[in-house]
């Protein structure tokens, strides 16, 4: 082993250890390739494997290994590339060394070591002695003019084995023993077993055995259908416990009380309720948003193989060491003595990141219950309505305007649940004063002028388990503030596209993303009869994005969004290719919410259970996607998340164009669609 | 655990799966997916909704795109399964290649089911539309929205085959 992160073998594979999880992104090729471009090895011999739990892959800023917020590009931009450099000096002295010449008439290419007089050695043939050499200090990194990979459309590594059936996802794995569970949990969020019969269950073909965990009640089988066959059947009396009445009416009645007094204040400039008072027009609208569930396309799962001394889990997470302790403390043994084997993730949106570690906590407790090795999965029906979604929110919002169009006064109450509060991240991400962050992100830091601006935060206290959802708080405020910002530009008589252009002369990277989305999708030229267009523009993740969506009414009143041109400043691009994928991913995924997502609840249960009542965009409904990448110079910055907050508001401000009602509460309603 | 036989109130199935018989000791009710992923092993075909919605679990019957989660195992016996696996010998069916040069999946759990369904259209209508592409392709979810470089990697598939490589 030169380093945690490559092995290099004597048939010339180089194996690269990704410490981040692969769930879409494409961090198993964009982090390769950052190693590789210092490395010079043969790009066609590398070979990825994922990181075991261990301190030296923790994420460079967390100080826990994990997948999340953006940041595996940005976050081992250095690392990653002093690595490589690195294990490419060690390969070059272990050849000077071998050669008995100076290292500096030695260079690295294409993985091989070539000295000046033209003999080579393969990296292969030095692996083993440059082992043995210490590592260097300070290695010198190349200069951006002299990358040959990184900035390079590149295509992913893992594509073969997603074309073939050999990839292996958490819900693949089978290890020798194994049964599969199906738990049955409380129809409300906190429920508990009151009374449970299993005789049916039990008499199911193939159920091996009933237990209760602290979670639920599982049925364990010799496979997935004998299990959930047998699920099916349990007759369960459930204590629903204080989350019975918990209704979307009741929460958003009592949302809306609240967002008529201030809350606690996250920002404050100038002296908004004056300025609101002398402003020439004033505008006050409220904003809705529903919990939204993750929905990756597999189901959560978890694999545990638990011995009386040690404990071995496969499972797609993004939250390794969390996991790895959580699970620790339901099987009793030291985090040292469980291993986690990350999967490939069929999706995971932050869900995968769980911050209670629920789908692995109760792997282990069934584990524990049949000491057995099992592996349990979700239905789609137990993943929809399992919780842990994007929070409800309610915001009241009012902007004054002067009569040049300028916006003299802002003033924004938010509400909702807090994401941070009960997890590690509470102490950085919550303030002393009960500001979560993630809470007003989007919101506190818009981009615009406005001299006078308030922005406080009710956090309420709702039974229903909140955790972060691709873009986290972005995927409200973007919506809000993109459109009351439209809202304000018609007042103010304006086009939308200059009303923000002239808020931005302090903001030369937003200003260029609106500029390059807005010429690319020809803003302000003629459309055909029945399309219009709407402009939205949203920093999140350190990187910019504008959107402009055009959209008409389909034959069946539904908003038809034909296409999105988008353009996108995150810094210097690692692999286009992979940038284009995940904006045109994060626009449909924003675009499937904004359309169609809502989890509601009634009488404290989820309505929704599976994709024929949660619905997704299908690709007759899929908009063309222009990916448009601002070339820079900056170190790289988020990709995987930024393009989903603004296509909301894109679609709604286009839908105002269109029929001039204002889509003021997602997901748009086709009675709202109706010209005024 | 409780002991229990379980082997008097299964049912033998034989399956040609992949051009190969197997013998299956199962409820007949069972849904082909799992018997597929459980009982044969081979786990290349999804489970996403278990209600043929997403399409996930779309493999081959007689050569025709179906949904195995909602397929009972007793009405596909004597007839011809092919799941991913099997689609080609290594990976190099059109559309298969198709999908890699348009470097298609992002997390990759959906396009088994997505290829399955593909590679059907193609069998069937070797020069599909972009409309006839909607048609057979807006039953098959992919919450990562690959769905334009899927459009792509169709029209590809259909330029680089002959007619010979998409009838199977």
């Amino acid at each position: 082993m030169l380093n945690p992160f490559v092995r290099i073998a004597s048939d010339e594979t180089v194996t690269i250890i990704v410490n981040h999880s692969e769930m879409g992104q494409g961090v198993y090729t964009s982090l390769p390739m950052l190693l590789a471009e210092e490395l010079e090895c043969d790009w066609s011999k590398i070979v990825v494997e994922a990181a075991p739990v261990d301190p030296s892959y923790n994420h460079t800023q967390w100080g826990v290994q994990g997948t999340g917020g953006s940041t595996s590009v940005s976050s081992e931009w250095e690392r990653l590339r002093k690595v490589g450099a690195t294990v490419r000096e060690m390969l070059i002295a272990a050849a000077a060394d071998t050669w008995k010449v100076d290292k500096e008439s030695c260079q690295a290419q294409n993985g091989r070591v070539i000295h000046s007089s033209g003999k080579h050695l393969t990296y292969g043939q030095l692996a083993n002695k440059a082992a043995t050499i210490a590592e260097p200090k300070d290695v010198q990194l190349k200069d951006p003019s002299e990358f040959k990979i990184i900035g390079k459309p590149l295509k992913r590594l893992d594509t073969p084995e997603k074309t073939n059936g050999k990839g292996v996802f958490g819900i693949d794995v089978n290890i020798p023993g194994m049964l599969v569970a199906v738990v049955s949990r409380p129809p409300v969020f906190g429920g508990k077993v009151r009374n449970l019969n299993a005789d049916k269950a039990k008499a199911v073909p193939g159920v091996k055995d009933v237990v209760q965990v602290p979670s639920g009640v599982a049925v364990v089988a010799s496979g997935f259908w004998a299990a959930k066959v047998g699920r099916d059947t349990l007759e369960i009396v459930w204590d629903d416990g204080d989350n019975a009445t918990l209704s979307t009416d009741g929460i958003r009645e009592h949302y809306a009380e609240l967002s008529k007094a201030p809350g606690i204040v996250a920002r404050k400039d100038g002296d908004p309720q004056q300025a609101l008072q002398k402003a020439a027009k004033v505008l006050s609208s409220e904003y809705e948003v529903p919990y939204l569930a993750h929905a990756p396309m597999e189901p959560l799962n978890c694999v545990v193989d638990l011995r009386a001394d040690s404990c071995e889990i496969w499972t797609g997470t993004q939250a390794q060491t969390l996991h790895r302790i959580a699970a620790a403390q339901v099987a009793g043994l030291d985090p040292d003595k469980v291993k986690i084997h990350t999967t490939l993730l069929g999706g995971a949106f932050g869900r995968r990141g769980n911050p209670q570690a629920d789908f692995v906590v109760m792997a282990v407790q069934v584990a524990k219950a049949i000491e057995a090795p099992v592996k349990v999965v979700w239905t789609r029906e137990d993943d929809t309505r399992g919780g842990w979604y994007r929070p409800m929110w309610h915001d009241r919002i009012t902007g004054g305007i002067d009569s040049d169009g300028n916006i003299v006064g802002w003033r924004h109450t938010i509400v909702g649940q807090s994401i941070m509060t009960g997890t590690p991240s509470e102490a950085v991400m919550v303030s002393s004063d009960g500001i979560d962050e993630t809470s007003v992100e989007g919101a506190k830091d818009i981009p615009y002028s406005i001299p006078n601006i308030v922005v406080d935060l009710h956090t309420t206290k709702i039974g229903v388990p909140v955790q972060w959802w691709r873009s986290v708080g972005h995927s409200h405020t973007a919506f809000v503030v993109e459109s009351f910002m439209d809202e304000l530009a018609h007042a103010a008589c304006k086009d939308p596209y200059e009303f923000r252009h002239n808020l931005l002369a302090n903001q030369p990277r937003h200003r260029a993303v609106l500029e390059l989305a807005a010429q690319k999708a020809g803003w302000g030229t003629a459309l055909p009869e029945g399309h219009s267009r709407g402009i939205a523009l949203h920093k999140s993740f350190s990187s910019f994005v504008a959107q402009v969506a055009e959209v008409s009414l389909s034959s069946s009143e539904e908003a038809h969004v034909h296409r999105v041109v988008c353009a996108i400043d995150c810094g210097r691009v690692v692999n286009p290719n992979t940038v284009e994928a995940q904006v045109q991913s994060g626009i449909v995924y924003g675009l499937s919410a904004a359309l169609y997502g809502a989890i509601t609840l009634k009488d404290g249960r989820v309505q929704q259970s599976n994709f024929n009542n949660y619905k997704m965009l299908t690709m007759n409904k899929a908009p063309k996607v222009e990916v448009h990448i601002v070339s820079s110079q900056e170190a790289p910055t988020g990709v995987g998340e930024p393009a989903t907050p603004p296509i909301a508001a894109a679609v709604a401000n286009a839908i105002f164009a269109l029929t001039g009602n204002r889509i003021r509460r997602l997901p748009v309603e086709i009675k709202e669609l109706k010209k005024v | 655990m409780a002991e229990k036989s379980d082997q008097e109130s299964f049912l033998k199935v034989k399956l040609n799966v992949n051009r190969k018989e197997y013998t299956v000791a199962v409820q007949p009710d069972t849904p082909l997916l799992w018997v597929i992923r459980d009982e044969i092993g081979l786990t290349g075909t999804k489970y996403g909704c278990g209600i043929s919605v997403c399409g996930a679990c779309t493999v081959h019957v007689d050569g025709k795109a179906v949904r195995s989660c909602r397929t009972h195992v007793s009405d596909v016996v004597g007839k011809e399964i092919t799941t991913i696996e099997g689609l080609s010998a290594d990976g190099n069916h059109p559309v298969q290649k198709a999908w890699i040069e348009e470097d298609v999946p992002q997390c990759g759990y959906c396009h088994s089911g997505q290829i399955m369904t593909a590679a059907a259209l193609l069998a069937e209508n070797p020069t599909p539309s972009d409309e006839d592409i909607d048609e057979a392709m807006s039953n098959n979810i992919c919450r990562c929205g690959t769905y334009q470089r899927i459009r792509s990697a169709i029209h590809r598939a259909s330029a680089m085959a002959t007619e010979g490589e998409l009838k199977k």
